[in-house]
């Protein structure tokens, strides 16, 4: 049997709360670059290319994205499933290589952000929006991720009590994650329990440092055939299995606020790889609020759902504890670049796995589980990488 | 204070008529009984066409909310800091909406709710009301 389709070159740019005269093609550009020099390919080798829906232009994405990089494709997609878009990536990537479509593909994110921009109440594509979300939500001010992620939280602790101190804490043990990641927004700015539980109200349950803070930046990787990992000075990252599920767009009409189809997917990564939770060494699961990890940890059967917050307060959550979660700060640390934010949990996975996370290094990892997390818990991408011997 | 303002479909038009005359409706699926919201032209239960339009008994459980304590949209910063509610109706399909008319610190989930009216000057918005106990 020929090994599975593998990572063996990533590239990540340091997240910026203003990317300047960057755009989402000259970000591609970079971590193509990069990722590809990290993989020791070139251009010429690539012929597939996954990307996503970008503000330069309004259709047909992929070809701009590979014309700007000189790329002769086979297989070219943009994939649009928000935060789970990167994890998304990963698998189409893998599922095209074993169809034959193509042998090496590129999967990049690649997201601009000017402070300018991001004015509250400023023009954006959304205020053109047409969709239910536009007619139903909008009008009650149902409009962002925080609140969305607010109401499930509420409901949560409803049914299974307050986590307030267990929000705060993974946000404490990524913030001391991130003390060894350079690149991370946060990285050499320590917090505290308190200041997370008494940070500003900002949509009850969920306080200013609950929420991440917004980004712009880029992330790349080099997913190759098999038979083509070796040419990297790097060990390749196996994908091993992957699932996903989508069930709503708006959470008001999700099946559950609180069973989330995290479950269908995280358990279908699993199965395709035949790999047992008690073999993860790292958990590189999204993170867009500190409430979003409580809820992964559960419904992706790392706990009994309910248990999160005895889960978090019994663990270690730093790169040397019990259960090593966002070893790069997570998005909550490291900075939430849109689409971008979602491909650092891959990034941050591979390296680990190829033992190049330097003062955060993991020790004897050898699986890690990576989950993307769209919208409102709209969209779920799980996959199981792992180094192949 | 005014609200966004819908662009109501021609699917989801009579929802919004209704709401000019101060009536909650729904959609009841004709071939499995199911109850729609939001209106669509097929039922997302089993997917007959046969949709028809009917009275709602405007009353429901808040399933959850949160107090917005920052504007999500610049129409309604004037009323900071104000609930965003998922109302669960009697007959079955959640919404959103608000809370309007209470104390936001004293809300809790399963709080019993009443269908109400906002009008502004094009739109006639369904809010809900606590009921007393």
């Amino acid at each position: 049997m020929s090994p599975p389709p593998s990572i063996v070159g990533v590239a990540e740019l340091a997240p910026a709360r203003d990317t300047g005269d960057e755009t989402d093609l000259t970000l591609s550009a970079a971590v193509a670059v990069e990722a590809l020099a990290d993989a020791g390919l070139g251009p010429e080798h690539v012929d597939g290319l996954l990307t996503h829906p970008m503000d330069t232009a309004s259709r047909l994405i992929p070809s701009t994205v590979g014309e700007y990089l000189g790329l002769r494709l086979g297989y070219a997609d943009s994939v649009d499933l928000g935060g789970a878009s990167a994890v998304g990536m990963l698998w189409r990537a893998a599922a095209a290589i074993e169809a034959g479509m193509c042998s090496v593909c590129l999967c990049l994110t690649a997201v601009p952000r000017t402070t300018s921009g991001a004015v509250a109440g400023a023009p954006t594509r959304r205020t053109a929006d047409l969709s239910p979300w536009r007619e139903f939500e909008v009008p009650y001010g149902n409009i962002g991720a925080t609140e969305g992620y607010a109401m499930i939280a509420m409901r949560y602790e409803h049914l299974y009590g307050d986590t307030a101190r267990a929000r705060a804490k993974v946000a404490v043990a990524q913030r001391a994650n991130a003390a060894h990641q350079p690149k991370a927004y946060f990285s050499g700015r320590p917090l505290e329990i308190d200041e997370v539980m008494t940070s500003e109200r900002i949509a009850d349950p969920l306080r200013k440092l609950d929420c991440v803070l917004p980004t712009g930046g880029a992330a790349g990787v080099v997913v190759v055939r098999g038979d083509l990992v070796g040419r990297s000075a790097h060990p390749g990252v196996a994908i091993l299995g992957a699932g996903e599920a989508i069930t709503h767009k708006t959470i008001t009409y999700a099946p559950s606020l609180t069973d989330t189809a995290i479950r269908q997917s995280a358990d279908r990564a699993f199965a395709n790889a035949g790999v047992e939770r008690s073999a993860i060494g790292l958990a590189s699961v999204y993170d867009c609020y500190t409430s979003t990890v409580l809820l992964t940890l559960e419904d992706a059967g790392f706990c009994p759902k309910g248990k999160a917050a005895a889960f978090v307060d019994e663990h270690d959550l730093t790169w040397r504890g019990s259960f090593p979660l966002n070893t790069h700060g997570g998005q909550l640390s490291f900075g939430q670049s849109d689409v971008a934010g979602g491909m650092s949990h891959v990034t941050e996975a591979v390296l680990q796995l190829q033992g190049r996370g330097g003062g955060r290094q993991v020790r004897d990892l050898r699986h890690a589980f990576v989950h993307g997390n769209g919208g409102i818990m709209s969209e779920q991408a799980s996959v199981v990488l792992g180094v192949v011997s | 204070m005014s609200r966004p303002t819908p662009h109501p479909s021609p699917v989801s038009r009579p929802f919004w008529d209704a709401c000019a005359r101060h009536e909650l409706v729904l959609q009841r699926c004709a071939a499995c009984s199911a109850a729609v919201f939001y209106p669509r032209p097929g039922c997302p239960a089993c997917g007959s066409t046969r949709l028809e339009w009917e009275p709602a008994s405007g009353s429901g459980t808040l399933y959850s909310y949160t107090v917005a304590r920052r504007a999500t949209h610049r129409k309604l910063a004037d009323r900071v800091p104000y609930v965003i509610a998922i109302v669960e109706l009697d007959e079955g399909p959640r919404l959103t909406s608000t809370v309007v008319g209470t104390d936001v610190d004293a809300l809790t989930i399963g709080a019993r709710l009443q269908v109400d009216f906002e009008d502004d000057e094009t739109v006639s918005f369904p809010v809900f009301r606590v009921v007393a106990p």
